[in-house]
């Protein structure tokens, strides 16, 4: 089944805000492994490099209050919907004042006023529990919508194609967002997916299926905004498949040596976010100055997070025994 | 199965004597009617589909509507999530997940989701949900639909673990479950189900972590939860024949466990048996007695015995079944050999 495309492609300044998103993403990222590799931050580092734009690009097609379920390696999806920065670096540092008071650390950023509900350290666990959230707003009717991100390999668990499978059968106001590296840790597609691609899964389950480049803005809003429109006119859930690559290994420390290196090398020249920036010139959308003054922001901001995130103190050691349940308990 | 909504018209003085599948239906339609948030879903639940499978949720998709009572697809995983989801956007979802072995295959959602978001998201989410599960042996089910599993999720900080021992607990305790701002795993005996026992009145709620005292009693606590507390209370009739005082303490909440109930129980009689229907090997039993012989080391009369199910998968055959089931027998023998 394929979804027709209707939805406008985004105006000037709405690719600036893409643009500002994905460089934030890249930016906070560049400082993160910085960070980290200096010994700064003790924590595992998921790098989202190469896969910035597909996630500014959707998140902008979303409202402030919508759902957004995402996995450990979903730093570009929760920057990209809105969690601060301080917060968020204080909850790498594992700090009293992170988003989750130094309980969840990067594998499980939360910040509800986002929007990012959960985020899940399980491949494809975030799926049904979106369901869940969506489920809520269509007994609500409150018009909420539920994204949930994941990667290819998440689309060979159960938990997929029960919740597509659920999803379709309740007509939920959830998006499915398959963002396609080609790599399930160090695995291949091709040597990991027995079908040609993920769109195509979809249809198992009556629901629309889309393949997109995430990595061009404007495909991938559009895709989003489709997406979007159908699950908040009641008519049910999409399975977007946004084709992308990642340029820094799964983890901080993998070398990505199961790349082939001409892969990795084409992919890194079409890197998404200076074609954006090319894109958003040509167009006379935004000038350089104005860009540069864009980027100038984002360097201080992270740089203020990264500070604050240092200095703030650890949890006091009785958050051991609060948040278990919803009295304080003795651990 | 009879089981209809009319369990919840007003009691007489005297109860009612209804089937255990009435004393959740009638928790389910309280919670319900008073808290537009609560939701069910299982499979087979809806009245389409006969109102759940022991008929537990007869009438409530006709009287609350299809949004808030819905069957499902045979999809652990995918009902589990829909509940932690639904729970996080502040519904208070009923998840039936009909038999106690199939929780095995959605573990992922209850104990790394479920039991763990409040805690993770450093208490900006949480999870108020109940997961509805029936289990136990003597129906000839076999190995993977006669399990008692509760001693995994007591396990897992987090949860909250029911497992109550008459129909009015039932009630009680399912109703209160549902309204629990925790994750509730509530675990539902298959032979009471079939079983006529006393209705509870109209708007019982008992609180959860709270033991009950059964029977009082000064020379053996008995201490337990599930079907086995109805064999502790016989064994103790039988015994105040003989003049053995026995006090049966019915834990009702495994998880958090009422340990100021049960130390105070035994403090007084200095002698201890557990019992519980699962396996007795590295049951709830053992960290029960590892309590009482930590706090009341000196004060025991006598080594503290364990009552338990045989340790081998649930037979199906009524004489392996019987043979591997706790008996009264276990119960008794295990109070004399404390007052030896």
């Amino acid at each position: 089944m394929t979804s027709p495309r209707t939805s406008n492609a985004p105006d000037g300044d709405t690719l600036v805000e893409i643009y500002r998103r994905a460089q934030l993403i890249r930016h906070c990222g560049e400082q993160f492994l910085k960070t980290i590799r200096a010994g700064r931050i003790q924590a595992p580092y998921y790098s989202p490099r190469g896969q910035e734009v597909l996630a500014a690009a959707t998140m902008v097609t979303l409202a402030a209050d919508d759902y957004v379920v995402t996995i450990y390696r979903g730093l570009h999806d929760q920057l990209a919907k809105g969690v601060p920065l301080k917060e968020l670096w204080a909850e790498y540092a594992g700090k009293a004042s992170g988003s989750c008071k130094g309980k969840g650390g990067p594998m499980h950023i939360t910040h509800p006023a986002s929007g990012v509900v959960v985020t899940t350290g399980v491949v494809g666990s975030g799926i049904p529990i979106a369901n869940g959230l969506a489920l809520a707003s269509q007994v609500n009717g409150d018009g909420k919508i539920a994204l949930t991100s994941f990667g290819d390999g998440a689309t060979n668990i159960g938990a997929f194609h029960e919740a597509l499978n659920l999803a379709s059968v309740w007509k939920l106001p959830v998006i499915f967002l398959c963002q396609n590296n080609l790599y399930a840790e160090h695995t291949s597609f091709a040597n990991g997916t027995g079908c040609e691609n993920i769109a195509m899964r979809a249809a198992s389950y009556g629901m629309p299926g889309v393949q997109v480049n995430g990595n061009d803005a404007v495909a991938m809003y559009r895709a989003a905004a489709d997406a979007v429109a159908r699950a908040r006119a009641g008519e049910g859930p999409t399975l977007i498949e946004a084709r992308t690559f990642r340029f820094e290994g799964h983890i901080l420390g993998d070398d990505s040596h199961y790349i082939p290196k001409e892969e990795m090398a084409a992919a890194i020249a079409a890197d998404p976010v200076p074609a954006l920036r090319r894109q958003i010139v040509a167009a006379g959308y935004a000038t350089d100055e104005a860009l540069d003054a864009i980027e100038d922001r984002i360097v201080a901001d992270v740089a203020e997070a990264l500070a604050y995130a240092i200095a703030e103190p650890y949890p006091d050691v009785a958050e051991l025994g609060r948040d278990v349940l919803d009295v304080e308990i003795v651990p | 199965m009879t089981a209809t909504l009319e369990a919840t018209a007003p009691a007489d003085t005297k109860p009612r004597m209804i089937f255990g599948a009435e004393a959740a239906l009638q928790a389910l339609d309280a919670a319900m009617g008073e808290d537009p948030t609560v939701l069910l879903f299982g499979e087979d639940l809806a009245d389409r589909e006969g109102g759940g499978v022991m008929g537990a949720s007869k009438g409530l998709s006709t009287k609350y509507g299809d949004l808030r009572v819905r069957s499902t697809p045979i999809s652990e995983q995918a009902i589990m999530g829909a509940a932690v989801g639904a729970a996080i956007a502040g519904m208070r979802p009923v998840a039936e997940i009909m038999l106690m072995n199939f929780l095995t295959v959605c573990m992922d959602q209850i104990v790394n989701h479920a039991a763990k978001i409040r805690f993770m998201s450093g208490g900006q989410t949480s999870c108020p949900l109940t997961i509805r599960t029936m289990t136990g042996v003597g129906a000839g089910l076999g190995g993977q639909h006669s399990d008692m599993l509760e001693a995994w999720f007591a396990h897992v900080p987090g949860l909250k673990v029911v497992v109550p021992s008459n129909h009015a607990d039932w009630t009680g305790l399912l109703h209160e479950s549902i309204m629990d701002d925790n994750p509730v795993l509530f675990v539902e005996s298959t032979l009471m189900m079939r079983a006529k026992g006393a209705a509870a009145p109209i708007g019982h709620r008992l609180p959860l972590g709270k033991a009950n005292v059964a029977r009082t009693g000064s020379d053996v606590s008995v201490i337990g939860y599930g079907r086995p507390i109805n064999d502790a209370l016989a064994i103790a009739e039988k015994l105040s024949g003989e003049g053995v005082s026995v006090e049966v303490i019915d834990l009702r909440t495994v998880a958090p466990w009422d340990k100021e109930a049960v130390l105070t129980s035994v403090a007084k009689t200095g002698r201890a048996v557990i019992v519980h229907e699962a396996v007795r090997n590295f049951g709830c039993g053992g960290e029960i007695a590892a309590t009482i012989g930590e706090e009341l080391f000196g004060q025991l009369k006598a080594p503290i015995r364990r009552v338990g199910s045989r340790n081998t998968p649930v037979p199906v055959s009524p004489v392996l079944e019987k043979a591997f089931a706790w008996s009264q027998s276990d119960i008794e023998a295990a109070i004399r050999s404390t007052l030896n």
